[in-house]
């Protein structure tokens, strides 16, 4: 069980986070939807502990990430965690099965030999095959997102960290994915948070999902609930209107601007 | 003025978080040292390339620079006894107390200082260095340390190199241009030369070592905004590893002085 409460996470002058509070229960899959830039990245970083919070709390299984202190400590937590970067941080000095296998010698006891088997296993659950030794860089952008999960899977850890996970790739393909995310939480009663702006998706890999605005959640609820939100915030992002309370920088702008521009010629 | 003292303000509270954060560096690598198993693996990669990659470069400095003082020590001794005198004697002594620790490491700053800058930067700016960290890895572990050890093993051999390339580049030149026999600029070196002036040298690189290889490792990993910053990375640890070098030599020469190791 991940719970968070009052999350608060600044950088410099700008509070990106303003007291998240979520719980996410064992074995289910919580998806977190939200504008570009809310912050949604940077609260899955504070989960694993890449980030530290400027205040509230973040426990996982009665720990509190901010108290591991010994370097034995965040190497025991971490082993609890996958985690799917949004850009995949793939190393680019290492092939494809290098970079899916890096973690077992570290997380796990699995023997070197058979690294390059589950390495092909993993790639066949993303769908992928005979592309073991290419490098990061010979690969196309979905490519490397399912190599990216790839590797955030191969050490079957506990809890997993989905940072868009199926942002770039084509609509069969996303499709995929979302089975994999729905079968490792069934059979391997794998817990989850998952970002994603994908409300197909969304819908069908959430146990719930939580919706963040300017740095808070404004809606955590069952898919259906979601669906047919009263909220107008979450009714207009989950039916991508550009009309509605959630105004748009890029859209104040114009407005602003196509106006000045109207009163000048009159 | 108040922007004056505002921008000097930061300036100096920049330098103090920095170097804070460069003694955490160096506390961290140390801890690891003891405390953990040593990727031996990614050391021997490092090794490889620092030397290989360096070896012909600091070579070829090494015997130019004999060369050159053999040119000058010949020509001055001439022009004041009328025949060069202790040619091998200043050549040795020059190179091994000296010119080849430091010109070695800053010809070492210059090419692998700056790959191991460019390398960490690009890695940190994609998130590959948080990747480590969720993989279960300890950057200073898996990165820095490696690096660490590799350039305190390398860079003493490349410097040994580069006193025998040198000396061996100044002979050519005394031989060539002087006449001078191979026995007596042998003999130059041997006579007056002793074990402690080649340990005074030696010691010093391992200094070198350390102040490169941190501070080019701590320059990578503190990386921040794209590839601007990677570029901006890269400049700052090659100069400020020269700048080290040619600083620490001063007081590193003080404190052996101190010791009698001269
Ligand atoms: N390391 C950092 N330093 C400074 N600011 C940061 C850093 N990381 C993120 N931010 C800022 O925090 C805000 C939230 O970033 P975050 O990556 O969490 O957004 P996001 O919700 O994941 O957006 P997207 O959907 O586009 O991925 C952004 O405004 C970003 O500029
Ligand atoms: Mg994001």
């Amino acid at each position: 069980m991940i719970d968070a409460e009052g999350v608060v996470k600044r950088f410099g002058p700008r509070t990106i986070l303003r007291g998240i509070d979520i719980r996410v229960e064992t074995g289910e899959t919580l998806v977190i939807i939200g504008g570009s830039g809310c912050g949604k990245s940077t609260f899955l970083k504070c989960v694993i502990g890449l980030h530290h919070p400027d205040s509230g709390k973040i426990v996982v299984d009665g720990v509190n990430v901010a108290d591991l202190k010994t370097e034995r400590e965040i190497a025991d937590y971490r082993r609890k965690f996958g985690y799917l970067f949004q850009e995949g941080a793939l190393f680019d000095s290492m092939t494809v099965w290098e970079n899916i296998t890096f973690g077992l010698r570290y997380l796990t006891d699995i023997p070197t030999g058979k690294y390059r088997k589950i390495a092909s296993d993993c790639l066949a659950l993303v769908g992928l095959k005979d592309v073991e030794d290419f490098k990061p860089s010979e690969l196309s952008g979905g490519m490397k997102k399912r190599v990216a999960l790839a590797r955030a899977i191969a050490a079957q850890p506990s809890y997993i960290l989905y940072d868009e996970p199926t942002t770039g790739l084509d609509p069969i393909m996303t499709d995929v994915i979302a089975d994999l995310i729905l079968d490792l939480q069934k059979q391997l009663k794998v817990t989850a948070i998952a970002v994603t702006h994908d409300m197909k998706a969304a819908y069908k890999v959430a146990s719930r999902i939580a919706m963040f605005h300017e740095g808070k959640v404004l809606q955590v609820a069952h898919p259906e609930i979601i669906k047919i939100s009263e909220n107008p915030y979450v009714r207009q992002f989950v039916d991508g209107k550009s009309e509605g309370p959630i105004k748009m920088k890029l859209k104040e702008f114009e407005a602003e601007g196509a106006s000045n521009h109207v009163a000048k010629k009159s | 003025m108040s922007g004056a003292i505002h921008a000097f303000g930061k300036l100096i509270l920049e330098g103090a978080e920095e170097t804070g954060q460069f003694s955490f560096l160096v506390r961290s690598t140390f801890g690891w040292m003891t405390s953990y198993r040593i990727e031996w693996r990614q050391t021997l990669i490092q090794m490889v390339r620092v030397g290989v990659e360096s070896l012909p470069v600091t070579a070829m400095t090494a015997f130019f620079t004999g060369m050159v003082l053999a040119l000058q020590t010949g020509a001055s001794s001439k022009h004041f006894f009328n025949e060069p005198l202790f040619v091998g004697t200043v050549v040795a002594f020059s190179l091994v107390m000296e010119l080849a620790p430091v010109m070695t490491a800053i010809v070492v700053a210059g090419r692998a200082g700056a790959a191991i800058a460019a390398e960490l930067g690009t890695m940190k700016v994609t998130e590959q260095i948080d990747a480590l960290y969720t993989l279960g890895t300890d950057p200073i572990r898996y990165l820095v340390i490696p690096r660490f050890i590799a350039f305190m093993l390398v860079l003493p051999l490349l410097t040994v190199a580069s006193d025998f390339t040198g000396i061996f580049g100044g002979y050519l030149v005394a031989h060539a241009k002087y006449q001078i026999p191979a026995t007596v600029y042998w003999h130059d070196i041997t006579n007056n030369m002793e074990i402690r002036h080649f340990v005074h040298g030696f010691l010093k690189t391992f200094v070198f070592a350390a102040v490169v290889s941190l501070v080019s490792c701590f320059k990578g990993v503190t990386t921040r905004g794209g590839a601007e910053g990677v570029g901006k990375a890269t400049t700052a640890a090659v100069v400020i590893s020269m700048v080290l070098i040619l600083v620490l030599d001063y007081f590193a020469t003080a404190v052996l002085n101190a010791f009698g190791i001269t």
